[in-house]
């Protein structure tokens, strides 16, 4: 039993929430539905930690659908980079799903509980099932797969705010268009190279390079990748579709759907193509980077001049992204290395954001904004400490997550030698404070209104906000692991060892 | 005698304790009270013992933990560490004394929060002033600006908040954008962020870029209110004046001109700066924050503005030393450190009680009102008498070696600033008391009696004093600070 659980590790992933997603559709029970995604969550953590602990010393497992050998048949493969990002996404999805049974309840309706919780399990699957593919179209399918499950969840936040339907069909439509970029690109790509496995077509591609088709193809499949990491421009999505979203769904949406794709489009550019390095470097100097500085500051000013608490947020992860894709674009192991320890780290921050955002709409019965937070501190002092501390991770206060993500990153940007992208990146940093000021303030330095009700916490909504705000202190202090795991990722895009240097 | 790691132990933590238990003792007031006085002897008997082990010649280190490879929290007192550890830590004992009378005899609200904010305020300075790396020390440099926003806010008022923005903006700006790239530059470039005797950016940095490197230390540590960056420090007096008195005076400020002071020594070198010359440009800033904030000085009516550009001059003075990178000059600036924090700490207390007991905010309310008031004018007295450098006061010593230092690094110029603001340091510190004494009262007051706020400033107004004839310690330690140990 042990022996196949562990060869089968990669597709139990991906299988068990898929399989339970419709076990849970079934039910109308509330609690049994969220006992099922708890199972299915948990599990996929736990497999996902095994993954890691095979694959973190370089070892790189592949795996076979059906046992039909690739490049025929459809591949899974897991390496230090893979396995890292699926443990931050399944750690983070499990919490989410552990906060998700209150902050649910106030939200949905009692009867609509079993098939939300079938779509929760979708997306995770899909997500799973997106980091691990090594087919390119395969991937494709995992991509509509997610999405389409994500845009259930969006527009299940109609029973509060009808906003949530417009929110959910942009999110559908725009998506749509990013997939079908993807899947373009990836039929210009089969055409040059007769293969849809990665790991072939990255062998073919010398040989066809220089040919305008595979460079079309190359950009359709970035294009398509940027609309559903949600890179400026084509984050427009974002913003509506997290804030509107029931808080659970932006908890789970801002800590692991955005960082998937964001790993596919580090797969793609540094494994698939790397047989074609000049054009990468150009996508990456001339196209990721400027982006990346743009959404950086697009989101954090949007994010200043907001008055609604989730549509902030949405708008700062949009700026979050930003320096992840930066990390990406700069194309160095340091950097690359630094991308992936902020893309663990800014899952934490906003996971647990996202969470608290979720336990005051739940106290306070209303959406969260700048008004209606006013003395909260005072009022829900154990979550909005939690709050705070997420908050000041976010804002890269030294001793917490948030400040190792800042650390590396300008580490790896002073030694790129770009000292305009620098400055602009730490610009945008202090000007991250502003916003995140702008609530603390209105939480903690100003009296509850008169005649405000007493509010009750519920230890269901605060625990897993206190396990993920601790999680923010306790990788601020010793974030070796993170550290190491983010450079062997890195390591293994590149196919390369960097010894000790970074 | 308690080991050495325990002393750095009970320094680092009896402050965060106090911090910790303020809210559960608040439900006796007196307990809560006691809390800060008690914790701050602990601190002090330990600080104590880690300066005299220093002068031994040892350097007491404690291990915390180990971020990532290359990156640990990590303690170890500097000379320059040990200084700065006794001043923070002596100063609190009397400052939280003196802040139970201020809170109050001024009815203050949120008192416990009040009192927990201060001592992490407290902790975060001694983590600074025994820093064994530049990590450890932006991480609680950092620590200490967040922990002293709800003080500069707490009367919550308008007023209070736009000053706290600004605190934050300036304090955090200037450290994310500025202090965070010069602390990764080092660590990039020579693969390391201890502190080392001797500095160690010799050779491994392009000698034209560190006068640059500087620049993002001397601007980043935005708590040493350089001009043009010193704004927030005026602002921040909307805080209650114990704030005033021990922060903004003494603990946050000194963590600033103590950041650069080490920096400079530990990590630049003071050879390696005065070889290249990077810091000439500093020379002629921090003459320039000394006398145009002197002259500011004496255009505030309000005794606390005042005395807040006071300090920025006389923080000046301080950074004026790290940049002459001459080891008198660095002596002088080690024990201005000391002399500046017990005279100026001795005005905020005055100005404190001043208000306390009657009142007054502005120096032209003063006329009259020194009879009233006789114990806290003639502390006043001493405290300006040190600020200005005349014997026998402390403060008498650091300018006098600050002026030896100009000289021996062959700054005349220099000598005259520094003459020239002592004149000016007379006319807006010696005006308060002249009208206290020597004019007719214009204002009728009633002035109740508050022995915990007069009795902090007397004592400090006698540190002052004993620092003249008493400073062995302190003198050996900038002694060997300034030759890089």
């Amino acid at each position: 039993m042990g022996s196949v659980i562990l060869t089968n590790l990669p597709a139990l992933l991906v299988v068990v929430p898929l399989l339970l997603a419709p076990i849970s559709a079934l039910f109308t029970f509330a609690s049994l539905g969220w006992a099922i995604a708890v199972v299915g969550t948990g599990a996929s953590l736990i497999f996902a930690l095994l993954l890691q602990s095979l694959t973190e010393t370089g070892v790189r497992i592949s795996y076979h659908l059906g046992n039909w050998e690739p490049p025929w048949g459809i591949e899974f493969v897991v390496d230090s980079a893979s396995s890292l990002t699926l443990v931050v996404m399944s750690g983070l999805g499990f919490l989410a799903t552990l906060a998700a049974r209150q902050l649910v309840t106030n939200e949905i309706a009692e009867k609509d509980i079993g098939k939300f919780y079938a779509a929760w399990l979708l997306v995770s699957g899909g997500l799973f099932g997106l980091v691990m593919t090594a087919d390119a179209f395969n991937l494709f399918v995992f991509l509509e797969i997610s999405a389409l499950a994500s845009v259930i969840l969006i527009g299940m936040g109609a029973g509060t705010d009808r906003r949530a339907l417009v929110a959910g069909y942009h999110y559908l439509v725009i998506g749509a268009v990013g997939a079908t970029f993807y899947v373009i690109g990836v039929g210009f790509i089969y055409a040059m190279t007769g293969s849809l496995n990665m790991a072939d077509i990255a062998s073919r591609i010398p040989d066809a390079s220089g040919s305008a088709a595979i460079y079309v193809g190359f950009g359709f499949m970035v294009a398509g990748i940027l609309v559903k990491a949600a890179i400026f421009p084509v984050h427009i999505w974002l913003p509506a579709a997290y804030s509107y979203a029931p808080s659970a769904v932006s908890t789970l949406l801002a800590s692991i759907a955005t960082k998937a794709a964001l790993y596919v489009l580090a797969r793609i550019l540094f494994t698939v193509f790397s047989g074609m390095p000049d054009v990468v470097t150009i996508a990456l100097s001339n196209v990721i980077v400027p982006l990346a500085i743009g959404g950086v500051f697009v989101g954090t000013i949007m994010a200043i001049y907001e008055a609604d608490i989730k549509k902030l947020f949405a708008h700062s992860s949009v700026a979050q992204i930003g320096y992840i894709a930066l990390g990406l674009g700069l194309g160095t192991p340091a950097s690359v290395s630094a991308a992936f320890i902020h893309i663990g780290n800014h899952a934490l921050i906003k996971g647990g954001i996202f969470m608290a955002i979720g336990g005051f709409v739940a106290a306070l019965g209303a959406r969260a904004s700048l008004d209606s937070l006013i003395g909260i501190g005072r009022r829900l002092p154990l979550t909005a400490t939690a709050f705070l501390i997420c908050g000041l991770s976010l804002a890269g206060l030294p001793l917490t997550a948030g400040f190792i993500s800042k650390l590396y990153l300008v580490r790896a940007i002073l030694e790129t030698e770009s000292y305009v992208i620098l400055s602009l990146v730490l610009i945008s940093s202090a000007l991250s404070v502003v916003y995140l000021w702008k609530i603390m303030e209105v939480m903690w330095m100003q009296p509850v209104p008169a005649r405000s009700p007493k509010l009750v916490e519920n230890p269901a909504i605060y625990l897993p906000i206190w396990i993920v705000a601790l999680g923010n202190i306790w990788f601020g202090i010793d974030a070796s692991w993170l550290v190491s795991a983010s450079r062997m990722a890195a390591q293994m895009l590149f196919g390369v060892s960097l010894g000790g240097g970074t | 005698m308690m080991s050495l790691q325990t002393a750095m132990l009970i320094g680092l933590l009896a402050p965060l304790v106090v911090a910790v238990l303020t809210p559960f003792l608040a439900v006796r007031h007196v307990w809560r009270d006691a809390a800060g006085p008690v914790g701050g002897v602990l601190t002090f008997i330990a600080a104590v013992q880690v300066a005299l082990a220093v002068i031994d010649g040892e350097t007491p280190r404690l291990f915390v933990a180990q971020i990532a490879e290359g990156l640990a929290i990590e303690f170890a007192v500097t000379p320059l560490g040990a200084i700065f550890g006794l001043v923070a830590s002596g100063l609190w004992i009397l400052a939280a004394l003196y802040s139970v009378g201020y809170m109050r005899g001024n009815h203050e609200k949120h008192q416990t929060r009040f009192a927990a904010f201060y001592a992490v305020a407290v902790h975060a300075a001694m983590a600074v002033a025994w820093s064994g790396n530049l990590l450890v020390l932006f991480i609680f440099y950092e620590i200490l600006t967040f922990s002293t926003y709800p003080l500069v806010t707490h009367k919550e008022s308008a007023v209070a908040r736009n000053a706290g923005r600004l605190y934050m903006s300036i304090l955090v700006g200037t450290s994310v954008i500025l202090l965070l790239p010069a602390v990764v530059w080092v660590w990039f470039n020579t693969g390391t962020l201890d502190f080392r005797p001797g500095g160690y950016l010799e050779g491994q940095i392009d000698p034209t870029m560190v006068p640059i490197l500087l620049g993002l230390f001397a601007f980043g540590v935005g708590k040493a209110a350089l001009m043009p960056i010193h704004r927030w420090l005026p602002a921040a007096m909307v805080a209650p004046t114990p704030v005033s008195a021990l922060l903004h005076a003494v603990a946050v400020v000194k963590a600033g001109v103590f950041t650069i002071l080490t920096v400079v020594v530990y990590v630049f070198g003071i050879d390696f700066l005065a070889k290249t010359g990077a810091s000439q440009w500093l020379i002629w800033l921090t003459a320039f924050t000394i006398l145009s904030s002197s002259v500011v000085a004496i255009s505030k009516d309000d005794i606390k503005a005042r005395l807040a550009y006071s300090t920025i001059s006389q923080l000046s003075y301080i950074v004026l030393g790290a940049a002459l990178a001459s080891s008198m000059a660095v002596q002088g600036a080690a024990m201005h450190i000391v002399m500046h924090a017990a005279g100026k700490i001795t005005l905020f207390f005055c100005a404190g009680a001043i208000y306390v007991q009657a009142h007054l905010t502005k120096v032209s309310d003063l006329d009259g009102q020194g009879r009233e008031m006789p114990w806290v004018f003639t502390a006043f007295f001493i405290g300006a008498l040190s600020i200005i450098g005349i014997p026998p006061l402390g403060g008498s010593w650091s300018k006098f070696m600050l002026m030896a230092g100009a000289a021996d690094a062959g700054y005349i110029a220099i000598l005259a600033v520094l003459g020239l603001s002592s004149l000016l340091n007379v006319f807006y510190l010696l005006e308060p008391l002249s009208r206290a004494f020597f004019r007719e009262k214009t204002k009728l007051v009633e002035v109740k009696r508050h022995p915990l706020v007069v009795i902090p400033p007397v004592m400090t107004a006698l540190i002052s004093i004993a620092l003249f004839f008493y400073n062995e310690t302190f003198f050996d330690l900038a002694i060997l600070a300034s030759r890089g140990q």
